[in-house]
């Protein structure tokens, strides 16, 4: 259900984009997801290709590159990369973090076909 | 076959719909509160005692999100406290739009705290910007110690987190130094409130708290 509202926002902007470009067919869409967010790549496969059917995004590809967890540490100022939160800075080991990668969701691109 | 750059975050719409609330909220220094947590972690008594703890020296309101029925905007309307329930209809969480929809149904003159009870569930309402001033977790003892560690975002977004049920801590398997390091490994200065809604401890220092947002507020 979460999904469908992503979708839902996810194919609006591709659709007007598309529209705003003067595409007659959207062939790829590529994604920026956050490994924070929840995402579950075949739930919003499933709800886009239900949307997009009989419109000029039907059949195209979401191609995701999935984005680290980032911590910035306030104590020491580095930035780290997290395979999972509850580990702290991976330099000092201070747990005065805060996130600052993770959550993102993002269309970066899409391929079109312009007639 | 041509490449369009976008670069636009999929949640704009409900991001920018959120900002729109959250100005509308401050221009009327109304303190809003997103209340979320699992199903049956005690959300609806929690905000019956929050309300009972606060009126009369406050003026309050309430949204109620629920998949469906209004059983809980009962229970608040019962508190003489002007509610709204919105019915998601399967959806998971509440978003920004449905706020704003159900506003005008409010009297919200005056108003100090307007509460949004969120639908049950600890994932999709952490993804969801309201408009609200703050998020507020509730985690109750029965559901265990490890929560904060499987649900990480909610409890890293969150302004303050609720212990509830602590009457139960001997009965069940909850680990409060476990519970509270978790969270404080997400989140390292988020106030923590033990309390029990049941026998009413704890809830002091909670209301305090509240009470010293809104003053701060308005």
């Amino acid at each position: 259900m979460h999904e469908l509202a992503i979708t839902q926002s996810l194919f609006k902007i591709v659709l007007e984009q598309a529209q705003k470009a003067g595409a007659t067919k959207v062939t790829r869409i590529n994604l920026k997801i956050g490994r924070l967010t929840g995402y579950v790549p075949e739930a919003v496969e499933m709800n886009f290709n239900l949307l997009a059917s009989g419109t000029m995004a039907e059949g195209a590809g979401l191609k995701i590159e999935w984005a680290p967890v980032k911590v910035h540490c306030r104590d020491c100022q580095k930035e780290s990369e997290r395979q999972d939160l509850g580990l702290g800075c991976a330099h000092c080991g201070s747990l005065n973090v805060r996130i600052a990668g993770g959550r993102e969701m993002y269309i970066e691109s899409m391929e079109v076909d312009n007639g | 076959m041509a490449e369009i750059k976008i670069l636009k975050n999929i949640m704009d719409e409900n991001l920018s719909q959120a900002a729109k609330n959250r100005q509308w909220f401050r221009s009327r220094k109304i303190l809003v509160l997103n209340l979320i947590a699992s199903p049956g972690a005690g959300k609806t008594t929690f905000l019956e005692q929050t309300i009972k703890g606060l009126t009369p020296n406050f003026k309050l309101a309430a949204i109620e999100g629920d998949i469906t029925g209004d059983h809980d905007a009962k229970r608040i309307e019962a508190l003489g406290v002007p509610v709204v329930q919105i019915n998601t209809e399967g959806g998971c969480h509440l978003d920004a739009h449905m706020i704003d929809s159900v506003l005008s149904s409010l009297d919200l003159s005056g108003l100090n705290f307007l509460f949004i009870e969120n639908v049950g569930n600890l994932v999709c309402p952490a993804e969801f910007d309201l408009g609200e001033d703050l998020k507020v977790v509730v985690l109750s003892t029965p559901e265990g110690h490890d929560k904060p560690a499987k649900y990480p975002l909610i409890f890293s977004e969150a302004q303050a987190v609720i212990i509830n049920k602590i009457d139960l801590l001997q009965a069940v398997d909850f680990d409060l130094i476990i519970a509270e390091r978790d969270i404080r490994r997400l989140n390292p200065n988020v106030p923590i409130f033990r309390l029990s809604c049941k026998t009413g401890e704890g809830l002091d220092k909670w209301l305090q708290w509240l009470e010293t947002q809104g003053t701060d507020n308005g």
